[in-house]
């Protein structure tokens, strides 16, 4: 057990957990925050995926204490109030179906539209397609993408 | 249209439910004018103590806030949606004029099970009724105060309206005289033609939440002082616990408790090495610790080459005749061409994205769970059979499902939880690994089918024989409680009962054993089915040198729903057009328990492989309900249906399974997926099903596509895009 002091949307937070334990679990166990979701334990389907200093990171094989001394962004701090461009496009294509996998699917687009504001579909395929949505949602996905690029231009 | 129907009785729903110490209290006032988009209004703008109950379905607080429960899990197919939506169209308000809330299992709800295509045709008139029953009960206290009739009133918007007189009163201002009159014990249902918010696009209330990660899963659901627990099972199926070394576990930090835990298959039992402990990572290092010995003694050892070879060996059987019209042999015999194939469908993990998950809180007297589950009432029985509890006194959550696909149409993970919280007197959450999932299954069952046709000189097909090899659900998981039938009808759904009119025809279903456990996949035997017998109307087609519609157009007089689907499908795929250079297409289509719809897949060559271009799906779920849902729906099945295509197969070696991850099961990715267009047969007067039908025709059209484009006949799944 080790004290571990992390940033977590911007706050700061001490938590008393194994140094070993994946950032994912620290994350919904120990901080409450559960919208980070557990999919594969072994980054092959993201639905894990959090900003570490604003790359997009698989939070499940990520040790916890790796993230001492840098941000993490989880979904719950991507806005205030659930008005980030592509919050407000994946409401408006209406993506989610069981919904489970759209936490990550959201952090994987915020990390590459932040590092590409206007991706190509090849853009989208490479940096999206380390996400898995089991309901296949994937044509709204991309349309949200598209959409929400628009509207930051 | 008028209807009189019988409705149910009303007691003190509130204190059933419980509104209040829900942990999962999820009510949403949904995109409500003036509130900034994706904001959640809690539960907070409804007021339970002064809430009126209007039947189970429907309570209206004295401001006017009205709540409906939905009684079907939300896994993704829309029902937090679709239900209230209907209970809403007949009471006279907008989705957006009400809060929505899963309710907890209550016998007066009637079937509360999420499956088979069935939550909206199956809850539809059900629903109408408790809409209308409310609506009938706020206008007849409009009337009385307005001394008018109340024929002449109608609701429209959360208000009583007398058009003749302009008077108006909100529902707010009526509650109170209205709850107590009596419930109708007849009621009146709207005329669809007057609709105004069924079959219109409306938002899906559960997205806010599922895009700001406060959606509420099983796997979310936290209690004070609960136990997480990670469970060891045995690597062979039915493998028991011989014994087990816990003292490595025992040192792991937060580790508190070790024990053997049951499991409920079906009627079966299976047994894991459960480790307990105050966080999840902590349970699962102790799990990792763990040295347990197995006893496999007389346990099958399964082989994916050995079972097969003993399917297509049973192909040379009988089996039980499920149709048979004509005389097939003779005319068979007397064919002036003949086809003949043998097709081999694989083993499928349903794999949800949520891993299986539960929590239980198992006390002397009470016992409370929350779970992902498909079948909320079932589990509720089997929870109050396993704690010997009275059923008042036992309480069953429905959360939100991370995918369901089948796969939570057993509750064998809830077993599990209530298992160990009562044996540990704590509550308890138990959380599968994305192996537990892919390894021990259920799984879709594989399949093999030998198909025979035959042809007169003019192409005209004379006689067609499918012999379908298949392992039995039912038994696997019942077989118990009778073991005198081992087939499962539903292997021959959409076979037995085609549109196609072929004069001369025998269908046989063959039971072929097998230990390897097995479960309703979505679409269910159509999921592998479907390809071997619509691959095999192709190459009838292909024999009969004629077009693949108008081969299949021929052969469908009576059905004419199928007819007119194939019709528009021509049509809105663009079939008749010519192709883009080095393109080709092929069709199907699938009418079986879950509906109809079939499919039109464009490929093109790419080197050794082939691209999926384009998929055209056009679907028959008679009364649309909400266009929004259904489309996504089909697209979502589709994308499903050709990744079991393409890239899921599960096998297995030494009584193993070999695909244990995301690694080795593969899954269509966002770059394997190709645009889907849905098309929705108009004019229906009743809803069918939507969730299932989108799948079993995208397989064999893609390998008709397959084999137009490269005359190569792939009768095998998954075929490797990469290497046609």
């Amino acid at each position: 057990m080790a004290n571990l002091q992390l940033n977590i949307n911007g706050r700061d937070i001490a938590i008393d957990a194994d140094p070993a334990m994946p950032l994912l679990w620290a994350i919904r166990d120990y901080v409450g925050l559960t919208g980070t979701k557990f999919g594969c334990g072994m980054a092959q389907c993201g639905a894990c995926t959090v900003h570490i200093d604003g790359e997009a990171t698989r939070s499940c094989i990520f040790p916890v204490s790796s993230a001492v001394g840098k941000k993490v962004l989880t979904i719950e701090g991507l806005s205030e109030d659930g008005t980030h461009p592509l919050q407000k496009a994946w409401i408006e294509h209406q993506v989610p179906q069981c919904g489970y996998c759209q936490s990550g699917q959201i952090m994987s687009a915020a990390a590459l539209l932040a590092s590409n504001p206007n991706p190509t579909d090849q853009d989208i395929d490479e940096k999206m397609a380390g996400n898995i949505c089991r309901c296949g949602t994937y044509g709204r996905i991309r349309e949200a993408i598209k959409t929400a690029a628009k509207s930051n231009a | 249209m008028t209807q009189s129907t019988k409705i149910f009785s009303r007691r003190d729903f509130i204190k059933v439910a419980g509104m209040t110490g829900s942990v999962l209290a999820l009510g949403f006032a949904i995109g409500c004018e003036g509130k900034k988009e994706g904001v959640l209004t809690s539960l907070a703008s409804f007021d339970p103590a002064t809430a009126k109950e209007f039947t189970p379905f429907i309570l209206i607080d004295s401001k006017g806030t009205i709540l409906i429960y939905n009684h079907k899990p939300e896994m993704g197919q829309g029902t937090f949606q679709s239900m209230p939506l209907i209970v809403a169209e007949e009471l006279g308000v907008t989705l957006d004029q009400v809060v929505v809330q899963n309710t907890v299992v209550d016998k007066r709800f009637g079937n509360m099970s999420v499956g088979g295509s069935y939550s909206v045709r199956g809850s539809w008139k059900q629903l109408r009724e408790a809409g209308a029953a409310a609506r009938q009960m706020l206008i007849e206290a409009a009337a009385a105060q307005w001394k008018v009739n109340a024929t002449e009133c109608d609701t429209q918007d959360g208000k009583v309206i007398h058009t003749a007189s302009g008077k108006s009163a909100t529902f707010g201002e009526l509650v109170t005289a209205a709850a107590q009159l009596p419930v109708p014990k007849e009621v009146k249902l709207r005329d669809p033609s007057t609709f105004r918010v069924i079959g219109k696009s409306v938002r899906r209330p559960d997205i806010i939440n599922k895009v700001n990660g406060t959606a509420q899963f099983g796997i979310d659901v936290k209690l004070p002082g609960m136990l997480y627990a990670s469970i060891e099972r045995s690597p062979v199926f039915h493998g028991k616990v011989k014994s087990f070394d816990d003292s490595e576990t025992r040192k792991v930090p937060g580790v508190k408790f070790v024990q053997v835990v049951e499991r409920n298959v079906g009627l079966n039992k299976a047994y894991g090495v459960a480790v307990l402990a105050d966080n999840y990572f902590a349970a699962y290092q102790g799990r990792l610790a763990l040295k347990v010995e197995w006893d496999n003694a007389g346990v099958e050892l399964t082989d994916s080459d050995k079972l097969y070879e003993r399917f297509r060996n049973l192909t040379r059987t009988e089996g039980m005749v499920a149709h048979k019209s004509g005389d097939f042999a003779k005319a068979y015999a007397q064919g002036a061409k003949k086809v003949e194939a043998l097709y081999e469908l694989p083993f499928a993990s349903h794999a949800p994205m949520e891993p299986q998950n539960a929590v239980a809180h198992v006390t002397d007297t009470s016992c409370e769970v929350w779970a992902p589950t498909q079948v909320p009432d079932e589990a509720f029985d089997h929870l109050v059979k396993f704690t010997g509890l009275p059923p008042d006194s036992v309480k069953m959550h429905f959360t939100f499902l991370g995918g369901g696909f089948g796969r939570r149409l057993l509750d064998d993970y809830i077993s599990e939880a209530a298992f160990l919280s009562k044996s540990v007197k704590a509550p308890v959450k138990v959380i599968w690994t994305r192996e537990d999932d892919m390894t021990i299954g259920p799984f879709r069952p594989g399949t093999v089918s030998a198909l025979k046709a035959s042809l007169d000189a003019q192409g005209n097909p004379l006689a067609l024989q499918h012999k379908v090899v298949a392992p039995s659900i039912m038994y696997s998981l019942f077989g118990a409680q009778d073991p005198n039938h081992k087939e499962d009808s539903g292997a021959m759904e959409g076979i037995a009962d085609s549109p196609y009119e072929i004069p001369n025809v025998s269908h046989h279903n063959i039971y072929a054993e097998t230990s390897v456990p097995i479960l309703w996949w979505r679409s269910v035997y159509s999921a592998t089915t479907a390809f071997a017998h619509e691959c095999f109307i192709d190459e009838m087609a292909h024999a009969a040198g004629k077009d693949p519609i108008d081969f299949r157009l021929g052969m469908i007089n009576k059905n004419t729903k199928m007819k007119n689907l194939l019709l528009s499908l021509r049509e809105k795929s663009g079939w008749d057009k010519p192709l883009p250079e080095g393109w080709a297409k092929g069709v199907a289509i699938w009418q079986f328990f879950a509906g109809q719809a079939g499919h039109v897949v464009y490929v093109s060559k790419q080197g050794n492989g082939v691209k999926v271009e384009r998929v055209v799906a056009v679907i028959d779920c008679g009364l649309v309900v909400n266009p929004d849902n259904v489309k996504p729906q089909v697209e979502g099945g589709s994308i499903m249906a050709l990744s079991a295509a393409v890239k899921d197969e599960t096998t297995f070696k030494n009584g193993m399974t070999v695909q244990k991850n995301f690694n080795t099961y593969r899954m269509s990715r966002i770059n394997d997926s190709p645009p889907v267009e849905v098309h929705m047969m108009p004019g229906g007067s009743e809803p069918e099903g939507v969730g299932e039908p989108g799948l079993p025709p995208l397989a064999p059209a893609l390998g008709n596509a397959i084999f137009a484009l490269t005359g190569k006949r792939h009768r095998k799944l998954p075929i490797d895009l990469g290497a046609v």
